[in-house]
Order: structure tokens, then sequence, then C-alpha cells
């Protein structure tokens, strides 16, 4: 019965998509369309709604087990891969982390580079770029495939040529500015955030006109009211109007000029309410200490109109942060019933370890629960205030500077970082992969100067209590706020999940599986070791009638970076440190595409 | 909050003073609390436990060089592992390329970090820890520590 339900409901949503294409008048309702053509990828998260759901099910849950390598292409690069590919008709587009070379390949060719781009940086923005040089991927739109690159600078390439249409600069490297977000084209414009949390940027949300490149609006995550294009009476927090510069008035001082709030994750859209929505990361500096208040609008769930910027509603899921715990995660986009009611839903699997469930076009609060037992920093969130309520023992703020506060859970790298969850229709389960690691968190006094680091706390990170498994892979029901499935991990899973109507899902590992699960049951169906690491996203495509599964191996993030060497067991001294040097013994640095088939 | 912290920090300074004026450490052995930090010798090192301005190096190096030369001094692919080039860099030449910063190796930037005080404040601090390293005296883990001695009575 209830899955019956949930199969009508996946249709209306789908009916209600093509009803918004079919309405649109804007400039390039090319991409509506295109968002729901199974048979390409033209989107990092596969559709404005950021479900990575796809219709194709050539390859099933009975023949999964079959499949094999069709292709396999090297990027040439070390270092983190995060992000996949677009697949846009008889073409491929991939990107690289830094120097963030595109490459154009030839699906009728095996993947032959049909055009590759490579910009010249400044090497000088690799120090100031916080957890790995990694990219999450291009963009699509009117022709153009849109880079951005880890010095700010926004490309637009020729799709058919690789020549550069317009390039424009977002932020400024030497101030810490840098990125490695992917963006989002919505009608005649292209919108992309900006790094830099630990650097004490002040994080900005920007939209530029598709055509030229030139800037259309930009909305801050702090400061007056005109920066943040927030309407004092019309934009709203849990229902209530937010006031005259709320984006200053819970700073001390002018520290909300270099308060972090970086916007460096993913974006989504919607096309009926015409809002898109994203999410600020960490305040700066790590020492909650050095900056009393609750720092609006960092670690901020944003619904803006696409237009003209101005937020319709805003969401602090974590005030006064003082774990590192940023918003950023992707915000997904479902119409299904929540405590019994039909919902415009927005399902966000946080940092902090709460999977939120909001109505999108309120902004109301509808669930919060954490989606793993091991979150320990707060008992709870409170549903009419939207806080959680922080257990002192866990708050470095209440112990302290110079005091190494212990046995927080989720450590700072969160329950979940970017690597986005998927929704499947059919099972209206979300899939989402998940870290199981906790930290020690001990702030101190820093000063800021432009352009270094912003930081004040040292970490240490281990695996949570009562266990040597540092992730696990989760299917999530957001209406009950409970874990339905939940599959152990190794190693923390740092890969984007793809959902698809034949009831798979597939995720990557750090060791370099590629993993194919049965949507209801989570059973492992498929497993094939790629050259390396895998945090890249999975995507699908069909081409000439048959369908494909392709993803990015290539170890590194902050998964790689940070912790491949770096975990430490404060006890033991060994457990964790042993755990994740073992990583070494799997897997080594290096970017490769491969893609999936089933065999003839 | 800040304020009971604050008073906290002086209550502990005024027992590490009363610690050393009343001579409690009389025995002729010297022990962190004599520990004077030097090019030479820069950190002191007694029953698994490092002097608090070592430790404070470990705390500043993973805020601000961590990022580049991987955690605890083991390297990435952009930066060298500092556990192995202290083996052979002196002191000297270590705070000239914090300061002044490097160009030329491969495609590696070692940026200045002469405007960073967070870094120049404590980089007898950041040397001391890495060469703890360097010299195989501590672990990739967060070390142990002795109280925070000579800073405090040099702060009061």
């Amino acid at each position: 019965m209830v899955k019956a339900k949930r199969k009508v409901l996946a249709i209306c949503f789908t009916a209600s998509a093509m009803l918004s294409a079919a309405g649109a008048v804007s400039a390039n309702s090319e991409l509506l369309k295109m968002q729901m053509n199974a048979n390409d990828w033209v989107m990092p998260n596969g559709n404005y709604a950021s479900t990575r759901y796809s219709e194709l099910d050539q390859i099933n849950a009975k023949n999964v087990k079959d499949l094999k390598v069709a292709w396999t292409f090297s990027t040439g690069v070390l270092r983190g891969h995060e992000g996949g590919p677009l697949v846009i008709g008889d073409t491929m587009y991939i990107h690289s982390p830094f120097p963030n070379k595109v490459f154009a390949l030839d699906l009728n060719d095996d993947g032959r580079i049909i055009w590759k781009y490579e910009p010249r940086q400044d090497t000088s923005v690799i120090p100031v770029m916080c957890c790995d040089t990694v990219n999450r991927g291009l963009a699509y739109g009117d022709g153009k495939i849109i880079l951005s690159q880890a010095d700010t600078t926004l490309v637009a390439l020729d799709a058919k040529t690789g020549k550069k249409v317009w390039s424009v600069k977002n932020g400024d490297p030497s101030k810490g500015e840098t990125s490695t977000a992917a963006p989002m084209v919505v009608k005649d414009k292209v919108f992309i955030g900006i790094s830099g949390g630990e650097f004490g940027v002040r994080g900005s949300m920007t939209a530029y006109n598709l055509k030229d490149g030139k800037l259309a609006w930009r909305a801050y995550s702090m400061g007056p009211d005109s920066d943040t294009l927030l309407d004092p009476k019309k934009t709203t927090h849990l229902g209530k109007p937010v006031g005259k510069d709320s984006g200053i008035s819970t700073w001390k001082g002018d520290q909300w000029k270099i308060g972090g709030g970086a916007t460096w994750g993913w974006y989504s859209y919607d096309p009926d309410l015409n809002l898109m929505y994203y999410g600020s990361g960490n305040p700066s500096t790590w020492n909650p200490v050095q900056r009393p208040g609750d720092n609006r609008w960092s670690m901020t769930v944003f619904a803006r109109d696409v237009d003209t910027g101005i937020a319709k509603w805003v969401y602090q899921m974590t005030p006064h942060d003082e774990w590192d715990y940023d918003g950023i995660n992707e915000m997904i986009l479902v119409d299904q019933k929540i405590n019994g009611k039909m919902r415009k839903a927005l399902v966000h699997f946080d940092r902090n370890g709460f999977g939120y469930t909001m109505d999108r076009a309120s902004g109301e609060l509808l669930v919060a629960e954490k989606y793993d037992p091991a979150v320990n920093w707060a008992t709870h969130v409170d549903m009419k205030t939207g806080r959680p309520q922080v257990v002192d023992k866990y708050s470095t703020q209440h112990n302290g500077e110079d005091f190494n506060t212990t046995g927080i859970c989720p450590a700072a790298l969160g329950t979940k970082d970017q690597q986005p969850a998927s929704y499947s229709p059919r099972t209206g389960l979300f899939y989402v992969p998940t870290n199981h690691v906790c930290m020690d968190y001990e702030p101190f006094q820093v000063s800021y100067t432009a352009g270094q680091p912003y930081v004040g706390a040292t970490l240490s990170m281990y695996p949570a209590p009562g266990g040597n498994n540092l992730g696990n892979f989760i299917a999530w029901d957001a209406d009950k706020g409970k874990i339905v499935w939940s599959n152990p991990e190794p190693f923390s899973v740092w890969s984007g999940a793809l959902s698809t109507a034949g009831d798979v899902v597939f995720y990557g590992t750090l060791e370099g599986y590629l993993k194919a699960v049965d949507a209801k049951s989570g059973k492992e169906l498929f497993k094939f070791k790629t050259p390396s690491g895998i945090i890249g996203n999975v995507n699908t495509y069909m081409h000439n009638g048959k369908q494909y599964i392709a993803v990015l191996s290539g170890l590194g993030g902050w998964a790689g970076i940070g912790m491949a060497a770096g975990l430490t067991d404060p006890t033991a001294g060994l457990g964790a440190v042993g755990a994740y040097a073992s990583l070494s013994n799997y897997t080594q640095l290096g970017g490769t595409l491969t893609v999936f088939e089933l065999p003839n | 909050m800040q304020h009971s912290k604050f008073s906290k920090s002086i209550i502990l300074a005024s027992i590490a003073l009363t610690y050393s004026i009343s001579g409690y450490s009389a025995a002729s052995k010297a022990d962190y609390r004599d520990f004077v930090p030097s090019p030479e010798q820069p950190y002191y090192f007694q029953d698994g436990k490092v002097d608090f301005g070592t430790y404070n190096g470990f705390r500043r190096y993973h805020a601000d060089c961590h990022v580049c030369h991987g955690p605890a001094g083991m390297g990435s692919s952009y930066a060298p592992a500092l556990l192995e080039s202290l083996k052979v860099m002196s002191y000297g030449d270590f705070v000239n390329a914090v300061v002044t910063g490097r160009e030329g190796m491969d495609n590696m930037i070692m940026p200045s970090f002469a405007q960073n005080v967070d870094v120049i404040k404590y980089i007898a601090d950041i040397y001391a820890y890495l060469k703890a390293r360097a010299d195989g005296v501590i672990g990739p883990t967060r070390p142990d520590k002795f109280p925070k001695v000579k800073k405090l009575i040099a702060d009061n």
C-alpha cells in the first residue's frame, strides 16, 4: 500500500515539473526540458531538485551483478576528484581539480578527446584552499559549459569547441577567496558561491548573466540588508520577519566583515516557486569564544528569488557554531506527505548530524532528527525556535579557549559533508553517504590577516565509539525522521549517491569500490575496484540505446588529506591512525573516469 | 564565559609562581619549569610529555601549516614533509623560509607568512614541535604536555 501510494506521488511530481516546463516563458526553458531527459545528465545532481535519481532502468537489481567496465579515461591530475561528469547528447564533459582542466569526450568513440581546456592559474591559490584543491563540476546552459576555477574565475566555454566565450572574476584569492563549487544555470543566469571560511572571507551568492558574464546580483551571507538582500519585513525565519540588518545585529562590532558563511556547496531550484536554495558555511574563526552572538546568517538555509536575489525565507541551523558544522550540503526538493500532509518539501542532511525536512515554500521546519545515532553535541532541535539544544560537555564555547573538548560527535567533517545524497520516488527513501567520526576540538586565540588562515582551533578525529567503521551508507525516511537501513563502511563514504528506476543505488568508497545496493533492502549487489579512492559522484546516462554508469575516482578532499594520515586516537594513539593508515594499502592518488555497462 | 576563563588562567599562573618562588622543586634536578628553549634544544621532553610551547606549536601548525604540509608534518603532494626537512634545516633557514616564502620547486609555492601574527608570534613553538617530530621524540597524535609555565610568568 505504502509503496503504491509513493509511486503515484512520484508521477505527480514529474507531471508538475513538466507543466512548469511547458509554462516557462523565460529565455532558457531549454534546461527545464533537458533535466527531464534521462538519457542526458545535464547538471551535477541530475536535475534542479538535486534528487540524483534517474528514470533509466536497463540496469536493475537483477542484472547489476553483471556490470563490467566499458572504458576508462585518466585526467592526468593527482589530488581529490570530487563532482562528476555531465552528459549531453553524444558528448561527455569532465573536469579535474586544480589546474581545473575540462575535457569534452566523444561517446561515439570510447571517450576520444574532442577538446581540452586548461586555464592558466597562479599557483599561489593552492595554499589558500582549505581542504584540497577540489572542484565539484561544471554547469551547462545555452550552448556553454561553465567552469568555476580555483582562483574564482568563472569562465564560459563554447560546448562544441571549448573556446572561451566570456570570463569574470568572482573573488580575490589574495584575501583567501577561492572556488570549489559547481555553478548552476537557471533561466538567463549563472549562480556561483565562494569558498574561504577558514580565511575570514565574507560568503556570498552571485548571479551573472549567462549571455555575457555581467553581474546581475550578489547576496552576502552577513552584513546590512542591502548586502544580504534580506527584506526586514518580508523575509522570514521560521515564519517571523527577520527584522532590520539581521546580518549585523548578532555580531560583535565589525566581525561580520570577516564572518565566513561561505557558499561552497550545492544549489537547487524550484521552477514553480521561482526560488533557489543553498546553505552557508561556518562563521570565521573556528574559535567560538572570539565571536560572541548567533553569527547570522552563517550555517543557514537560504531560499532566494532567482531573478532578484531577495530571500523569501532563511533558517539558521547551527547558531553560533562551535564545531565547524558548515550548512552547505545539498537541498533535495521533493513533493512528499509529511506528517500526513502533502508538502513541497526540502530535505537536507546537515553536517551537524540532523536530517531536516522543511516546507520549501514557507520555510517551516517539519522534521529535525539525527541521522546517525552517534550524534551527541545536541540532544534535539527545539521545533518552535529551531535551535539545537546544545550539551555543555560538548560545547567548545562552554569549555572555553585552550581547553581540549573531547568525544564530540560528529567531527568537523560532519555526519555528512558535501557528497550529495539521492532520493528515489519509487521507494520514497533518501540514500545518504555518511561519516561516522568523532573529534576532540581545542579552540584558541587567533588574529585576522587578509589572505592568511583564520582557523583558531586544532582537531583530532577518530571513529565513533563502539566500532571501527568510519562511515555508513544509509536509507532515510524524511517523514518519520528515521534510518530505514544502514550499511557500515570501513571508511567515510565521501561519494555522491545515485538511485535509479532499476531500484539500484550506487555509491563509491574511499578504498575505490563502486558499489551497487538494492534500493529496498540495502543488500550489496555489485562492487568493482576502481584505480583510486572515490570521492566523486556517480551518474548514469543512455547512449545509443544503452545505459551506462560513470564515476570519477581520485582520492583526496578533506577525507583524503586530513584523514588518510591524520586521524588520531587520543587514547590508544594507534587505533584510528592504524585504520586510516591502512587506506594507503588500498589505494593511491590519481584521477580516472570509469564507465560501466552491461555485457552485450 | 570569557571572564571565568580569564580568572582561571590567573589562578593557574599564580600556582605556577608559587611553585617556582617557594622552591617546591628545590631538588637539584632541572625539570620543565627550568627549561629555556634555544635553536639547539627547542623542545623539552620528559616522561612522554612536551613543554607547553612545543604543544602550542602542535596547535599552531595544525591551524596554519598542515593544509599543505600534511598532518603532523608528514607532507602532501603539494609540500614537503617537514619532519624530514627539519632533519637538515637549521632554525635560521626555517625562519627565513616562513618569513620570506619560497618558490620554484616543481609547481610548489611557499607563501610568505610575514604578515601572519598567528605564525610569526609562535614561530619558535612551531619549530620546536616540528623538530620534536623530526627527532622522532613525539608521534603524529596530539602530544601530552606539561603545564604552561614560563609563558604565564612572562605574561604576568
